[in-house]
């Protein structure tokens, strides 16, 4: 019987839970030996000229091997009209920005040697509003004209909403976020004698780690060796590389020993890069019918102070997404991505597309309640029919297949949506200070939506065993446990037996990795396709073998046996088959290309109470169809679905990364940075619902990430539509105390 | 994230550790649970040279009752005192609040008289000890001496205690029969109060409410206090709550909100002291 679907524990999981992973700090392996550990010396400005660097003194301090700046560095800077340095040499543009190296024979004392460090800074204006960076008073970069550094769509035509009988528009914050990983990044390295480099790096994707890495170094790709080991979660910061390890690389040589680094908890919340970041002005125009027949957005997203992943591409998936499950005919979306002198800003959970689904779910809201039409019903009158598939939306996606209306449904009679509304009402009318809210989202996204391919390598061992090899490098998400199953489906081989391996570029030289919720459709569609490549190689063996036709010959999955179609008395096994085969004989290698988006969907409603005389909200209920296609392996399903219900409502709640006027990160510590935790949720309420997909083989779409992308305007819908009974028409996220406190006042003043 | 470097010591009783502090003076800085130290330490805000340990003093750590008090152990854990049964019985005030500290963690880790003894306004405890009238009691190179509470609190990470002296009991009065209220307001349930209200309720004097996070220093709420001697309902009392207080103004929670909140919980907390349960999350 196939496994396909069933409730598998993660093969990961004994070893994380109890031994706990070996992460690049554990590293024990022999090349590290006699490493010196690595500091980086932070930018403790937010915009400044850098007049001088003394390290005389931190170089005196006890176990310093060196102190390394932007005038020693002998690479070949980055180009282009923003370009990121390795260190910061004549300026700075964000606290946490890499200014100095320190190395010393012992880790503790690193924060000694960089503290002596002594460098000037000849301050400049911080920029930090959006507005006023949008103005270019100040300029991030001498040279330029303006901080956009790139947009994306085509400006705002108001003339879309020409002839609406009802237009609705408001200006809506998507803050900034930390991505906070549980494992900060980390990176060790060390040259062989062969003149390779070898780096372990906490990063989603090796090889395009190393491609980055040894371009800066200005090495060969192939003079590189880059392995993740077990990563501790990545969230989309860590696609890739940051700089760091650039100037890791070349310091290991330059003192010629091997570097072990691993930032503060305080680093990685002010220097990895941060998500999220848009200030977006929703437009939304229909008729009293409940018809929208336009939609507005209007972004401005804030990339920090080098243009990453947030300036440059995510704005795209946002206005890409901006009419999510809707039949909208008219759509105006335009982004602006303007420099601040904060951190750069790239991936989070959903990336670009959460923040698509806020700017119309929040619009759905306004407009529903404008023309005093229950949100539900705003909804399943403009959600896109099952029949309309694939269906090409005005801003060029086309959606493969969906079941929006469905979705819905099924959330609503789950929580009893009339009868929450009747206790709505009821609390309202004996004027209960503690009110409920009922938030809706309605979402879809787009998965894979890179197009890449994926690597799978498999071998039949001679015991019968399997190796098996996927580009796609975890970082949490157990695609050691999934691939598997995959291959355990396909080949009658108990999972026991498949180890699937990941991680190292010498392994693997060619793959994309782990981002954009992207692994099992193209990772585990390539597994398969090397499976079936397998099986076709067995199968001419297995007809040699037993002298039969090929034609005749069958795999029985049930025990992984070749035999003559309805005679399982000859048959062979798959080691025999191996043994004959001869030496790695039973293997494929393949590149999945035939990679296409999916487009995943669901819908969530979240339940809040609101405490009016507090500004307290606690969340009570959060139901949610997250259809992502068939599924493998439900736990891991679940899990993700988990974390992303999580992370979701921690936004729209809790988290949020702020700065003072000054460029000061005022939220830099988890003392002050409120993630989210078990106390603040409810016991999740997970419906099934699984739509195939026709793109890829297994028919499935991604899941890494849509669960955070509905119930963030979910739990912030419900918020505000607790308060829509005293003129409340929205509440920007995090939705915290204070910020609903002085909605109430305001309201109240109001009347 | 890594203090600066220091010498450790342990200190085995209150005489080995007053004699520790008389050797290392202004350079020393006690250690008992370490959980409102270490972290200034590792942030290098304090740097102390030396660092002596109290921590495993056994002698500090109990809870028993004397007379009309209950007496409680400098070092006696937030957690230990939590579930302690002469604390629950006689000050239950004293014991729910060591229970509404941090996370387990915290409250396995922290002690009473660190917390009293560090003087932070945002604390939970100094606000019951306060509502309770406890005595502090303290050694130095002189002997023992008591201080009340109402004069323990100095200010900002200030209080009475002599750098030279040790914080060894808290004596609280029992107060078994008397009713109590607390309500500690925070975005998680394991964080740091935002505002919260201790409230040892009437018979047979009046009530007592002391704030948390409303000042330089933990702080009574004496204008509701007043107002309910003169005879206030403890709904019009508690519009007296913010009054002479000067809470902290952040951008999570500005000095208009607390004050807000300050009235809201106190209202509560009086409700709740005289046997309601008021409605709010
Ligand atoms: C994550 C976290 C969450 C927390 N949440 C809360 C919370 O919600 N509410 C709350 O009230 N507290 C909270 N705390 C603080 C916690 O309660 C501390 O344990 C307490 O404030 C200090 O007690 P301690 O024993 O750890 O003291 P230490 O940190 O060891 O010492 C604190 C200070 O007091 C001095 N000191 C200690 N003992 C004595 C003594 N006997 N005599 C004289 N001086 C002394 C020390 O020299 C030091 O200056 C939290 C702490 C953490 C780390």
């Amino acid at each position: 019987m196939s496994m396909m679907g069933t409730r598998v524990v993660r093969t990961e999981d004994h070893k994380l839970i109890t031994v706990g992973g070996s992460y690049v700090d554990d590293l024990r392996e022999p090349d590290l030996d006699g490493a010196v550990h690595a500091m980086f010396v932070r930018s403790p400005v937010a915009h400044a000229r850098v007049t001088a660097i003394d390290s005389r003194e931190a170089a005196r301090a006890p176990g310093v091997v060196a102190v390394l700046t932007a005038a020693d560095l002998d690479l070949d800077p980055p180009g282009g009209d923003h370009a990121e340095p390795w260190l910061a040499g004549d300026a700075v543009r964000y606290v946490g920005q890499p200014v100095a190296l320190v190395l010393t024979e012992r880790r503790y004392q690193l924060a000694d040697a960089a503290e002596l460090v002594d460098v000037d800074y000849d301050p400049l204006p911080a920029v930090i509003d959006l507005d006023d960076a949008l103005a270019g008073t100040t300029l991030l970069f001498p040279g330029t004209d303006s901080n956009v550094a790139k947009t994306h769509g085509k400006p705002f035509d108001e003339s879309a909403f020409d002839g609406c009988e009802v237009v609705v528009t408001r200006r809506i914050v998507n803050q900034r976020v930390a991505p906070a990983p549980l494992e900060v990044r980390g990176a060790a390295c060390a040259w062989g004698a062969d003149g390779r480099l070898t780096m372990w790096l906490s990063t989603q994707n090796p090889q395009l780690a190393r491609d980055a890495i040894a371009g800066g170094l200005g090495l060969d790709p192939t003079a590189m060796r880059l392995i993740a080991p077990d990563v501790g979660g990545g969230f989309g910061a860590k696609i890739g590389a940051d700089p760091d390890p650039v100037v890791l690389g070349w310091a290991a040589r330059h003192v010629g020993r091997p570097v072990r680094w691993s930032e503060t908890r305080s680093e990685n919340l002010t220097a990895m890069t941060h998500g999220r970041g848009q200030q977006q002005t929703i437009t939304i125009g229909g008729s009293r019918d409940g018809t929208v027949r336009a939609f507005g957005l209007d972004v401005v997203q804030d990339g920090g102070a080098y243009p990453r992943l947030g300036t440059t591409l995510l704005p795209g998936m946002t206005t890409l997404m901006a009419t999510g499950t809707y039949r909208i005919p008219r759509v105006e979306a335009y982004s602006r991505s303007v420099l601040t002198t904060t951190t750069p800003t790239a991936a989070y959970r959903g990336a670009g597309r959460p923040e698509a689904t806020a700017a119309i779910e929040r619009a759905m809201d306004l407009f529903a309640t404008e023309i005093g039409m229950d949100p539900a019903e705003v909804r399943r009158r403009n959600l896109i029919g099952p029949d309309e598939f694939p269906y090409q939306t005005p801003t060029g996606a086309t959606y493969d297949t969906g079941e929006y209306a469905a979705a819905l449904d099924r959330v609503l009679a789950a929580a009893d949506y009339d009868g929450l509304r009747a206790e709505q009402t009821r609390r309202r009318a004996a004027g209960d200070p503690v009110v409920l809210g009922l938030g809706l989202a309605s979402y879809v996204e787009i998965t894979a939506g890179d197009a890449g391919g994926e690597s799978g390598r498999m071998t039949v061992e001679p015991d019968g065993s399997v190796t098996a090899w996927t580009g796609s490098s975890p970082h949490g998400q157990g695609h050691a446990t999934s691939f598997a199953m995959v291959l355990a489906d396909q080949l009658g081989i108990p999972m026991e037996r498949i180890t699937v391996r990941h991680g190292d570029t010498d392994e693997v030289a060619k793959a994309v990795g782990t981002f954009g919720s992207r692994s099992l459709q193209l990772g585990g569609s390539a597994m398969r396709q090397a499976g079936d490549e397998v099986i076709e190689k067995a199968r001419q063996l297995a007809a040699e073998a037993v002298e039969a036709s090929v034609d005749d010959i069958e795999l029985n999955t049930d025990d992984g046996a070749w035999q003559v179609r309805g005679a399982p008395s000859g048959a062979i096994s798959w080691a025999q088959l191996a043994a004959r085969a001869g030496d790695g004989a039973l293997s494929a290698d393949v590149w999945y290309s035939d990679a296409k988006p999916t487009f995943p969907f669901g819908a969530h409603l979240a339940v809040v109470e609101v405490d009016t005389g507090t500004g307290k909200v606690v969340l009570r209920r959060l139901i949610a169809v997250d259809d992502a296609g068939p599924v493998v392996n439900p736990l891991a399903f679940e899990g993700q679905r988990h974390g992303g219900l999580a992370q979701g409502a921690a936004q729209a709640l809790l988290e949020e990364m702020t700065y003072d006027a000054d460029g000061n990160p005022t939220t830099g510590t988890l003392a002050d940075y409120e993630f989210i935790s078990a106390t603040e949720l409810p016991d999740f309420e997970l419906l099934d619902m699984a739509t195939p997909t026709t793109l890829n083989p297994l028919g499935v779409k991604g899941i890494g990430e849509a669960a955070t992308i509905g119930s963030t305007p979910a739990v912030q819908n419900a918020v505000v539509d607790a308060l829509s009974h005293l003129g409340v028409r929205h509440v920007d996220m995090p939705a915290g105390p204070q910020r609903v406190w002085q909605a109430i006042s305001d309201a109240n003043r109001r009347v | 994230m890594i203090p600066a470097t220091l010498s450790y010591r342990r200190a085995s009783s209150v005489d080995e550790a007053l004699g520790m502090l008389a050797e290392h003076g202004e350079d020393a800085k006690l250690l008992a649970g370490g959980h409102s130290l270490l972290p200034l330490m590792k942030l290098r805000l304090a740097a102390p040279e030396v660092v002596v340990d109290i921590g495993r003093i056994e002698e500090l750590r109990y809870v028993r009752t004397e007379g009309d008090v209950v007496a409680i152990g400098a070092m006696t854990r937030h957690h230990d005192l939590h579930t302690d049964g002469v604390a629950g019985r006689e000050v239950p005030l004293v014991a729910h609040v060591a229970g509404e500290v941090g996370d387990p963690q915290v409250r396995h880790r922290g002690t009473i008289g660190g917390s009293l003894a560090h003087g932070d306004p945002a604390a939970d405890l100094p606000a019951a000890v306060l509502a309770c009238d406890a005595t502090l009691v303290a050694r130095g190179p002189d002997g023992a001496r008591e201080i009340p509470a109402a004069e323990f609190f100095a200010g900002l990470f200030t209080t009475a205690l002599g750098p030279d002296e040790i914080l060894t009991e808290i004596r609280v009065p029992r107060a078994a029969d008397r009713g109590w209220g607390f309500e500690k307001f925070t975005r998680r349930r394991f964080d740091w109060s935002i505002v919260g209200v201790a409230v040892l309720g009437g018979s047979p004097t009046q009530p007592a409410v002391g704030l948390v996070n409303m000042g330089e220093a933990p702080i009574r709420a004496t204008a509701v206090e007043r107002a309910l001697a003169a005879g206030a309902t403890p709904a019009e009392a508690a519009e007296h709550a913010a009054e002479g207080t000067s809470p902290p103004d952040e951008p999570h929670a500005s000095a208009g909100y607390r004050r807000h909140l300050a009235t809201v919980l106190t209202a509560r907390a009086l409700e709740r002291a005289a046997g309601g349960s008021p409605a709010g999350l």
